[in-house]
Order: C-alpha cells, then structure tokens, then sequence
C-alpha cells in the first residue's frame, strides 16, 4: 500500500457575498457562496487523483485550499501528516517548495515581459537559490525534463513565440524546477488544440514515473480523467457526490449524476445510438444550495422525501468505493 | 452546371490581409450540402473553419476578402451579390448562423424577447408586432425555454439557456441552412449534451440543412451525416461520417481520431500528433501536413496532394492514396 502524501479532511471554504450598504442593513445575515463544503480524500505518492466536476462544481477552489493559496474556512490539509492549515506563512514558504501548481490558461499564466529563463526559473531566485551557475543547469535540465529541446535554442525567447502546447510545458517547467512531491494540475489541456493535448498529459504520467510526483488533476472532461488517474472524485456543488476507482466509475456509475455525467460525454464515434438520458436544467447556485441532497432538484431517481430532506453521508458501498446518495444508504442494498 | 445541392462551395479562397501579406485561411475548399443534411467542420484552432462559415454569410472582418471560387446557394452563386442582396435575401431567411459563445453575442441590455422580435422586424418588415412577438414565444417554446421567460433579461439565463435562445433567433426567419459555430464549447458537459440534443431535433422537425463547426470530432459524431476534415486551410479529408471514423485515410485524420480519448475505450496512453500547425503566411510546401506526418514522403514536400475520391462519396487530399 503507497504512502498518503495528502489528506484533505472536511475541508470547506465559505466566501462571504459582498453586499450593498442597503442591503446589509435590511438583510439579516451574511449570505456565503458555499464554494466547498466539506470535502474529505486523500491522495498517495506517485498517483494522479482526479478531482471531475462541472463549472462552479468548486474543483478549483479546492486545489487552491490544498495549496493554501486561500485560506480555507474550516477544515484540515495534511502533507505528509502535517497540518498545513495552522502553519505560519513564514514557515509555509518550505512546503511551497513541495506542492506547486500547474495553471488552465498558458496564455494568462506566463509573464509576457519575462524570457523563458527568467520565468522558469524564478521559482528558485523566489526560494532564495543566488548561485547562478546552478541555476543555469537547473534551468536547462528542467527544459530537457520537458522536451524542450535543445534547451538553448528556448532560453531566450519570450512566451508569445511558443505554440500553445509549448507554452503549457513551460507551465509545467516551471512547476517542476523545485523538485516538488505534490502537483495541482488545473485542467491543463483545456486550452489546448486536441491533437497537442495528449504531450502534456503524457509529459504528467512521465513526472510520476520518473520522478513520484503526485497529481491533484482537475478536469471538467470525464472522458481525460479515465485516461490520466487511478481514482477520481466527482463533485457537485461543493460536495463529493461519488469516489472511488475511475475504472469502476465509469463503467458503473452509481450516483445519479455520475450517470449522467458520462452519458452526457459524447463519443467519437458515429455509430453507437446515444442513450438520451440527459438531466434538465443547469446547475444550481452555490449561494442557496438545494436542502437535503444538493441533486435532488435535478435527479431522475428521486426516491421521495428524504431525498428534500436528508443529507446523504458519503458511505463506503463496495472496495474504495463511496457514494452520497440515498438509493444506497439504506442497509440492505 | 445545375447545382442541386442547396449548398455548393467550389473551390473556395479566403485570405486576410496583414502588414506581412496574405494569410491564406480558407484556400481551395470543396464541399456540398444538401436539404436536411447536417455537415461537420472540424480541425484545430487557426485551421479556417469560422473562416468557411463567415464567407458563406459574406461577413468577413476588415480585411478578409473572398479572393476565388464559387458559393452556390439553391442554384445561385452568392459570391458576386451585392452587399443588399445578401442583406434582404440570404442571411437569416437562407442562412442563418449561431456564433461561438452564445453567452456574449446577446445584448445585454434588451429584453431576450425583444431581440428575437427584432430580428424578425428588421428582416420582414411587413409583419405586425404582436405577430413577431407571437412568433418569438414560439420559437423560444420550439427550443425548450418556457415562452414566459420572453420578458427576461440575458443575465437572468444560464449559459445553455442563452444557447438556445441564439438558436431560437437564428430560425426567426425559417432559413434553410443553419451554421452552428462551435455549439458545444464554452458549456459543462450535460448542458452542452442538451443543446447537442436540441440540434438533432431541430433537424428532424424542420428538416433544416446544417453546418457544425467544431474542433471536437465526438461533437460532430454526435450530431452530423458527414464531415470535412480541415489542416491549414484545405480540407484534407470529406465525406460521410462514419466511413470517415471506421476507416480514416488521412494520417491527420488519423491522429485527430487517435488523439480523443473514448470514455468507452479501454485505458492507454494518448497519442499525440508531434509539432504544431503551421503559420498560414508561409504554409509549408506540397502537402502542408507533412512536417508532422508520420509517413511523409520525398514527394510530399514538393507537390500538393490532389482531392480524390477513394471510395463513394469519401475523398482524401494525401499522396499516400493514389487514385484506385
């Protein structure tokens, strides 16, 4: 059995809503968008944990509590069995070294003004490394990492000379420079053209095997996900609705909405009948989330009352298999 | 020559011009649509295909200029119509158009509602207000907003609802071809598998001709009969759908198709098509896939690969396939 490398335990982040002079006088109370709300799992050296959801799901927020680039409103993050939520900003700088970030967008997420250098390596000029010759090897080494090669030939050029894909690996350059044991992979290859898409996600699997690297892989695309990690969380509205392999995932779904989610991804292939099983309606607001089971609204296999009602608890319903949902709490199933 | 297609593009050339010369985003494109037929578009972004569907409703940006070939709508070629014919005649009553982010292209200080009647004014003027505000609720009903929701405001809409009512405006004047410009992207997946949905019903109840420009093939899978392949510019490969995904010819095609990961397929590492597309000021010569093709030959980077059909109504532009 691998090492936990992170443990996430009921973590939550309640942003408060901004709100008028008015209209804070005649509303009662603070109103919060109830971004996460208690999420619990855990991800072992040398895995790609999935983390699959729709917009506003709160998959981001999520990797950036992890990373402590907010502060969460409740809750735990363990790395390596510390708490990192109590930890000092002064101290905090160290484990920054070990858990860095890959951004969705590498058209926003490099400086413009920056050469290739200077971008990649500023992680280690941040972390106070001065002897420039090291940086230099560090630099050049990390590019090969990432099959930009001859590295010589990139050093000085600036972003908006790169090709999309070029760019991402830049991104993930950078991520890599300080030798990290822990990823957030950000919905990586969402900006990306398809037929570049599968370098950078092959370049991740690469970092896992050669140097344990650990992903938190947030993705919207179900489809991605089973090709990129061994276990998957799917969320919904703050919450994690379903968890467990992502081979037994997608081919049982249990949770109504898992079921949904994948037969909602469309298939590159003309041949196969869609089965219409298509939920109504959008996802609700996260400011006012449904009673009870937060997909109840939406769910073709509402079973009654309990579902308005009750709030599932996420139970374990087979091997590493957990399911919020009523249709399986009961007992006898 | 009698076109009996509703939409014929022969030859079809599109360049931008820019301080450094000609971007040739559209050069040298066939393709055919029929009634009540639905044709995807797909390639990867800067490939021409918005370009394709912005020359066939004349509304090039500044710059952009139809420089060659041939656009047949219902036997007529529209290329050299004038500005008002197009106006009065073509675009909304023959062929109307959904653009690409449907969350921004309404006003957003009209009335949803509003919007749609104003459409349908401007482009039959004759008809009575409470007629085209009849005529609006309907059109919302037809695509699944509850005709109520005429008197809201677009950011009173969730995205997918937004779509729809662009769908909704684009059949205010009953055209007969409808050019959806990536449909899919910019929403979550279960909203995006709804508006696919609405398409494909769109389709049967109106027996309306459509064009899908996507760069997801599973999109185009999903929704359309047949499909051009676009790299560069050209269209590297046509024809129906599922000869198109059972036996792809093109090694771009080819890669495209390996590169999608099928949620049914078993688990396996991605492929990738090395190198990216090239930079349409100074396409590479000859075929202008073969700095990344995997079976490049001598001859691929001297002579540009004809468009042959290999098998019925499946044609490829590639020197690997000389004509059977």
């Amino acid at each position: 059995m691998p090492e936990t490398l992170i443990k996430v335990e009921q973590l939550r982040k309640w942003f408060p809503v901004r709100m008028g002079f008015l209209q804070s006088i005649i509303s009662k109370r603070q109103l919060f968008v109830k971004a996460v709300d208690g999420i619990s799992f855990d991800i072992k050296k040398k895995e790609i944990f999935g983390l699959a959801g729709e917009s506003g799901s709160g998959k981001t927020t999520t990797g950036r509590l992890i990373l402590r680039l907010i502060e969460p409103t409740r809750g735990k993050v363990y790395f390596h069995n510390t708490d990192i939520t109590t930890i000092p900003d002064r101290e905090f700088k160290t484990y920054r070294r070990k858990m860095q970030i890959i951004f969705q967008d590498p058209y926003e997420s490099l400086n413009p003004r920056m050469t290739i250098s200077d971008i990649v390596s500023e992680p280690l000029r941040v972390q106070g490394f001065r002897n420039s010759t090291e940086i230099h090897e560090k630099v050049y080494k990390v590019l090969e990492d990432v099959e930009l090669t001859p590295p010589e030939e990139y050093i000085f050029r600036f972003p908006h000379e790169l090709s999309g894909g070029q760019r991402q690996r830049i991104g993930v350059a950078r991520a890599l420079i300080l030798n990290p044991e822990f990823m957030v992979a950000d919905e990586p290859v969402s900006m990306l053209d398809v037929s570049i898409r599968a370098e950078v996600l092959n370049l991740m699997v690469d970092m896992v095997e050669k140097y344990g690297v650990s992903f938190l892989y947030i993705t919207h695309d179900i489809a991605l996900a089973r090709h990129m990690c061994e276990r998957l969380a799917v969320l919904y509205l703050g919450k994690i609705m379903e968890k467990g392999p992502t081979e037994d995932i997608v081919n049982e779904p249990l949770h109504p909405y898992t079921k949904a989610l994948i037969a909602a991804v469309p298939l590159p292939d003309p041949t196969t009948s869609r089965v219409d099983v298509v939920i109504k309606g959008e996802i609700p607001s996260p400011i006012n989330p449904p009673s009870g089971c937060r997909f109840h609204t939406r769910c073709p296999e509402y079973i009654g009352d309990i579902c308005r009602t009750k709030e599932p608890a996420l139970v374990e319903v087979g091997k590493e298999r957990y399911v919020a949902c009523h249709l399986y709490s009961q007992p006898t199933k | 020559m009698t076109p009996k297609a509703l939409l014929e593009v022969e030859d079809l050339k599109t360049y931008y011009q820019v301080l450094r010369g000609h971007v040739k985003a559209v050069d040298g494109v066939n393709f055919d649509v029929d009634k009540g037929e639905a044709m995807g578009l797909v390639g990867e972004s800067g490939c021409g295909k918005t370009t394709i569907a912005l020359s066939i409703l004349k509304i090039l940006p500044s710059g952009g200029k139809i420089e060659g070939g041939k656009i047949f709508f219902e036997g007529k070629d529209i290329v050299p119509f004038e500005e008002i014919e197009m106006r009065e005649n073509i675009r909304w009553k023959g062929i109307s158009i959904v653009f690409q982010g449907a969350m921004n292209a309404l006003n957003p200080v009209y009335k949803v509602g509003d919007q749609i009647v104003e459409a349908i004014t401007t482009h039959e003027p004759d008809i009575e207000k409470a007629d085209a505000e009849e005529r609006a609720k309907k059109l919302l009903e037809l695509v699944g907003v509850d005709p109520s929701r005429a008197n809201n405001y677009p950011h009173e809409f969730s995205g997918g609802m937004k779509q729809r009512a662009m769908i909704a405006m684009s059949l205010a004047c009953n055209p007969r071809l409808l050019i959806a410009d990536e449909p899919g992207t910019a929403l979550d997946v279960i909203v995006q598998a709804q508006v696919l949905k609405l398409l494909r019903e769109l389709r049967k109840k109106l027996n309306i001709a459509m064009i899908v420009v996507s760069h997801d093939l599973s999109i185009i899978a999903d929704t359309c009969d047949k499909s051009a392949i676009m790299y560069a510019g050209k269209i590297v490969e046509y024809g129906n759908i599922i000869s198109i995904f059972k036996n792809p010819l093109h090694p771009y095609t080819r890669g495209l198709i390996g590169a999608f990961p099928s949620i049914k397929a078993a688990k396996s590492r991605m492929i990738s098509i090395p190198g990216f597309p090239p930079d349409l000021l100074k396409p590479p010569a000859g075929c202008r896939f073969h700095p990344r093709c995997p079976y490049a030959m001598d001859v691929c980077n001297k002579q540009d690969p004809a468009f042959l059909p290999i098998e019925k109504a499946h044609y490829v532009a590639c020197h690997l396939f000389p004509k059977a």
